[in-house]
């Protein structure tokens, strides 16, 4: 029998991670997004739309700098965690280490605390628990996400379980009347996740990760492909615009994942990024 | 589109009837003056007081709200980053906000048709402002204080002084909507 190597990771190291690329999310928009929106200002033309982005991305030059917020809803603290399996964490368990590193990252990065009880709303006060999606791969690495998720946006998502019988044209309408429903609310230009398929809970979670994906980035499903095409221009044809105050740029992209579900149902879920698209990750 | 190119109207805050009046619906303007955030708990907060016929911790009737919770101050500045949240959660207590005396208010997103309403009937204005600029927008701070709620920590009512803030009339007394308006322009009808 091949001898299995145990790879030992320190769950301090976990915490400082988390820690870290909170902080950095919140204040460091990823290149991807910022040339997207660059290239946006390019295209759109309609003049108040065109200064809206141009402020969004000075905005996000003036938090780098000054290591600031770019927004300062600085979200729920979404984190995605892929295990190989042949990791041990020691000195700790998983949950424990990220909810520690969100909360010294949202301490001491100053970063907003927006987590509340849902009854009382009463402030949990560090911006815990997180929310954590685990994952067990392949391999004897750590991979972390750290992905601080907006209210606003998150608000004007949707989740449906549609019939066989919609297909893919009842899937484009859930997804086009959800953004058209969310107008200006979720602080357009946004990006659009959708998961399709699973169950319900899989489909959200599926758009959710579509979301982590480089704006304007295909699937490799020709037939989502197709879709994210004809979404994009169908959402960027309301005329919602930057900010809401009109224009031709509603969204920078259409992003959509599937997986196989049960033959009576068809799961949609839709999830609204907002232009603030922050995520970072590191593999440990 | 001429009204991108036109420079914003000033105006010192509290708004005066004349000039609310005087806004349109896409109007550019730049304003400066008092302004006190408030957003979920403290809207029902006020909103208690209200029916209960307490005393609220700020004058209505000169009051500018601005639907806000910045992020902490770091050390050296005046305000940690700080924007408008969406405005439509402060719908149910609005109308009676105005009733009494409320007259203009600062947030992002579109506002439920009793807001509309008590906008037009009772001379208010609503203005937006840009959501997820707040790096830029901590910069048109000048001063910042809690004077309420304090333990709601960053939905506690703030008077921040703000200095030249770009904003745009959304609804206007007259009953107009510039994100209804601005969409139906840009709109292309699909195939
Ligand atoms: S939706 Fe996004 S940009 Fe808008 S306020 Fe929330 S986090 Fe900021």
């Amino acid at each position: 029998m091949a001898e299995i190597k145990i790879r030992e990771i320190d769950s301090k190291t976990i915490t400082q991670t988390v820690k870290k690329l909170f902080i950095d999310a919140n204040t460091n928009l990823g290149d991807d997004v910022v040339c997207s929106l660059q290239d946006a200002v390019g295209r759109e033309e309609s003049p108040l739309g065109k200064q809206v982005l141009e402020k969004i991305v000075e905005n996000a030059q003036i938090a780098r700098q000054e290591k600031m917020p770019i927004c300062q809803d600085t979200g729920l603290a979404v984190v995605f965690v892929e295990i190989g399996q042949d990791v041990h964490i020691t000195g700790g368990n998983l949950k424990d280490a990220v909810n520690e590193g969100v909360r010294q990252a949202y301490q001491e990065g100053f970063l907003r605390k927006s987590v509340c009880d849902p009854l009382t709303r009463k402030n949990t006060q560090d911006n815990t628990p997180a929310v954590i999606h685990t994952e067990i791969v392949a391999g004897d690495r750590i991979k972390i996400i750290a992905m601080p998720k907006g209210g606003g946006s998150e608000n004007m998502s949707a989740a449906k379980m549609l019939t066989p019988a919609a297909g893919s044209e009842g899937i484009k309408k859930f997804v086009l009347e959800t953004v058209e429903n969310a107008g200006p609310n979720p602080c357009p230009p946004i990006m659009v996740g959708v998961g399709i398929g699973g169950s319900l809970e899989e489909a959200c979670l599926l758009a959710k990760k579509a979301l982590l994906r480089t704006p304007g980035e295909k699937s490799e499903d020709a037939r989502l492909a197709q879709m994210e095409k004809e979404l994009y221009e169908n959402i960027n044809n309301l005329g919602i615009g930057p900010g809401g105050l009109g224009g031709r740029i509603t969204t920078l992209s259409v992003s959509m994942e599937m997986l196989p579900c049960h033959i009576a149902s068809l799961p949609v879920a839709v999830n609204i990024q907002c232009h603030v698209a922050r995520h970072k990750e590191i593999i440990i | 589109m001429s009204k991108a190119a036109n420079s914003p109207r000033r105006f010192d805050l509290p708004l005066t009837a004349q000039m609310i009046s005087s806004l349109r619906a896409g109007d550019m303007v730049s304003l400066s003056g008092e302004v006190y955030t408030a957003r979920d708990v403290a809207h029902r907060r006020l909103y208690e007081a209200l029916s209960k016929g307490e005393k609220l911790p700020l004058d209505l009737k000169t009051a500018t709200i601005f639907y806000a919770a910045p992020a902490p101050t770091p050390p050296g500045k005046i305000i940690g980053s700080v924007g408008p949240t969406t405005s439509y959660r402060m719908d149910a207590f609005t109308p009676a906000l105005i009733e009494h005396g409320l007259k203009a208010m600062i947030g992002k997103g579109s506002r439920a048709p009793e807001v509309i309403e008590a906008i037009k009937k009772y001379g208010a204005v609503y203005f937006g402002a840009i959501g997820g600029i707040a790096a830029l927008s901590a910069k048109r701070v000048a001063k910042a204080e809690i004077v309420a709620y304090e333990d709601l920590g960053p939905e506690a009512i703030r008077k921040l002084t703000i200095v030249d803030f770009p904003a745009i009339v959304i609804n206007d007394a007259q009953g107009n909507d510039l994100y209804l308006s601005a969409r139906e322009q840009w709109r292309i009808a699909s195939k």
